[in-house]
């Protein structure tokens, strides 16, 4: 269970996250979306330890993220940023066994590298293993830093925008893989997204936040109504049943 | 959880090692070929200069070759490929650190403080141990990196290019003190032997200090992997439950003392610590565990190289180090800048 815990984070004098709680029960997918500024990535980098918090606490299963170990955080939580620009060259099999880094202290096991041809099978990564990053496309960039995150095999896994140049195909293979993971193997993923119509479909909740808080939370139904949808985007968004599952009409 | 099953382990296919494992064979086949180039030129190396050694007079003669070659020859070898390997590690070590490709320890005043603290020791206490010297150097070199860190901390943009730019300045402006200092005392020769390297002076008893960094250069490779994290970003090595903070002052340290050591034994070595990383990465890329056998190996071949044209090039004379390095590292640095603009790799 991910408990967060009245926390504030300002910059100067503008506050980014304004005081939010939100309790995310373990096992699941969990969408939090929201516009640009709406302080998403603020609150997933708080989470995840990245960001200090100014007030508040946020706790991973009883921990305390800010005074628990990293490397005992690092088994336990993974993340992926919404910027991924590396300097170093590394190739995409390298940076992903990095992901295997808190278990395997750099020493890969068999049992690590079944986690690293995994991951990289799982993201259609396999045939690029050996090409340097910079010399794959955005997408396939992406691919693999999702494929990183995957093989640090934690029980928590926060993805901030993952589908960040992804076509239609993998952007659905990843939702599909996110939805698998939550199934099967019983994860906690936490995920930011911008298509509200993924997030409906693929979500077992969905948290909106808007200038620092929460302000929407609920079942993909309960989100997926014009006035909610007003309430977050300040948009008037029709709200269509198609087949059985709500479907925002936002590009009219 | 490590409790947990490995994410799909059903879809892992048990034939997937085999493939791997002829790559990492060829790499190692080439790695040694190049050692025991790097040895027999090594071997070489010792057979060129002004006195006779041959493997004739070596038998012949009544010992003066051999006292040659034991207490000079040799010494003067084994201290250019420590020192050789050292700088081109600490290059990458603090390339990692700061994450970006064209620093090195002479480029953001670490090497230039180390001059300046031997120098304020040398007026201050001038009768003080060589490992007093030493440790005072180190400390200098420490405080001088830091300081570039703290400036660039400070400045809001940080590009490619701004940083080894601000990192030339401040070298610049220690430099100049030192400079200025020296001029003053009277002490301008003994600056300048330590900040232009020379292994001419290079004899037995006088470079033994130099196996300390080789120590260093083990360190930074049982440690590799961290600092490949650390090179990746504080997130990313947070993220992976590695201290960033640990990491960064393991590295500095590394690099302090090493650059001091170099400095006090042979002098500075420019550009071997941006050049041979820089080469090594386009030809291996940057994972350290894998890329820093090269980094140390190309390190002392380059340096061994540059001494023999240098002993060669205008024999019986002798041509410093620094200068032939200064040539050949910067038409290397030109022709890999060249190569990256147009090459997508
Ligand atoms: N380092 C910083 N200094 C000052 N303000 C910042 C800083 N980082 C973020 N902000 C501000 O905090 C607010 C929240 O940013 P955040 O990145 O969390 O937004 P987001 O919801 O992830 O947006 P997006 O959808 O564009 O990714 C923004 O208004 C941003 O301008
Ligand atoms: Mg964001």
């Amino acid at each position: 269970m991910i408990e967060v815990r009245s926390v504030t984070k300002r910059y100067g004098r503008t506050v980014v996250v304004d005081d939010v709680e939100l309790t995310l029960p373990a096992g699941g997918l969990v969408s939090i979306i929201g516009p640009n500024g709406a302080g998403k990535s603020t609150l997933l980098s708080i989470v995840a330890r990245l960001l200090p918090a100014d007030a508040g606490s946020v706790l991973v299963d009883g921990h305390d993220v800010a005074s628990t170990p990293g490397d005992v955080l690092a088994r336990r939580l993974a993340v992926l940023r919404q910027e991924n620009h590396l300097t170093v060259r590394l190739t995409v099999r390298d940076l992903v066994a990095f992901g295997r880094y808190p278990h395997s202290r750099g020493r890969l096991t068999t049992t690590d590298e079944a986690h690293v041809d995994a991951a990289l099978e799982h993201l259609g990564l396999t045939d690029l293993a050996g090409r340097f990053l910079d010399q794959l496309s955005g997408g396939q960039r992406q691919r693999a830093h999702v494929a990183m995150v995957l093989a640090q095999d934690t029980e928590y896994v926060l993805l901030d925008e993952p589908l960040n140049n992804l076509d239609m195909k993998h952007a659905r293979q990843m939702m599909r893989m996110m939805r698998r993971a939550a199934d099967e193997l019983g994860r906690t993923v936490v995920v930011v997204l911008h298509d509200i119509n993924f997030a409906a479909a693929y979500s077992d909740r969905v948290v909106a936040m808007r200038d620092g808080a929460v302000v929407v939370q609920g079942t993909p139904a309960q989100i997926m109504t014009p006035e909610a949808l007003h309430a977050v985007y300040d948009m008037d968004i029709a709200v269509h049943d198609v087949a059985g599952a709500p479907l925002a009409a936002y590009y009219v | 959880m490590t409790t947990a099953p490995p994410l799909a382990t059903q879809d892992v296919a048990p034939a997937q090692t085999p493939a791997r494992a002829p790559r990492a064979g060829r790499r190692r086949l080439w790695l040694t070929a190049t050692c025991v180039l790097l040895a027999v030129l090594a071997v070489l190396s010792t057979f060129v200069g002004v006195s006779d050694v041959r493997l004739g007079s070596l038998l012949a003669d009544e010992g003066t070759a051999r006292d040659v070659l034991l207490l000079s020859r040799l010494p003067r070898t084994a201290a250019i490929l420590l020192a050789g390997s050292t700088m081109a590690v600490t290059g990458v070590v603090i390339q990692m650190l700061v994450r970006n490709r064209f620093v090195e320890p002479s480029t953001i005043g670490t090497t230039e403080s180390a001059g300046l603290g031997l120098l304020v020791v040398t007026l201050l206490a001038p009768g003080m141990a060589l490992p007093g010297k030493l440790a005072v150097a180190a400390v200098a070199a420490l405080a001088g990196t830091l300081l570039f860190l703290g400036v660039l901390r400070s400045v809001p943009v940080r590009s490619v290019v701004t940083v080894p730019l601000l990192g030339l300045m401040l070298s610049g402006v220690i430099g100049a003190v030192s400079t200025f200092i020296a001029y003053r005392a009277d002490l301008l020769q003994t600056l300048s032997s330590w900040m232009t390297g020379d292994f001419s002076g290079i004899v037995a008893g006088r470079y033994e200090l130099l196996w300390a960094v080789a120590v260093l250069t083990l360190v930074v490779y049982v440690t590799a992997d961290r600092f490949t994290v650390v090179g990746m970003g504080r997130d990313v090595a947070t993220g992976l439950g590695l201290s960033y903070r640990t990491v960064m002052a393991l590295g500095l340290g590394i690099v302090s003392v090493a650059s001091a050591i170099v400095v006090v034994v042979v002098g500075a070595l420019p550009f071997l610590g941006l050049v041979v990383p820089n080469v090594v990465s386009l030809l291996a890329g940057d994972n350290l565990r894998r890329s820093l056998p090269w980094v140390a190996l190309l390190g002392a071949g380059l340096v061994l190289v540059c001494d023999v044209v240098g002993r060669v090039v205008r024999y019986p004379y002798e041509v410093p180090i620094g200068v032939v390095m200064g040539v050949v590292g910067a038409a290397a640095f030109l022709y890999l800048l060249l190569r990256r603009s147009t090459d997508v790799g």
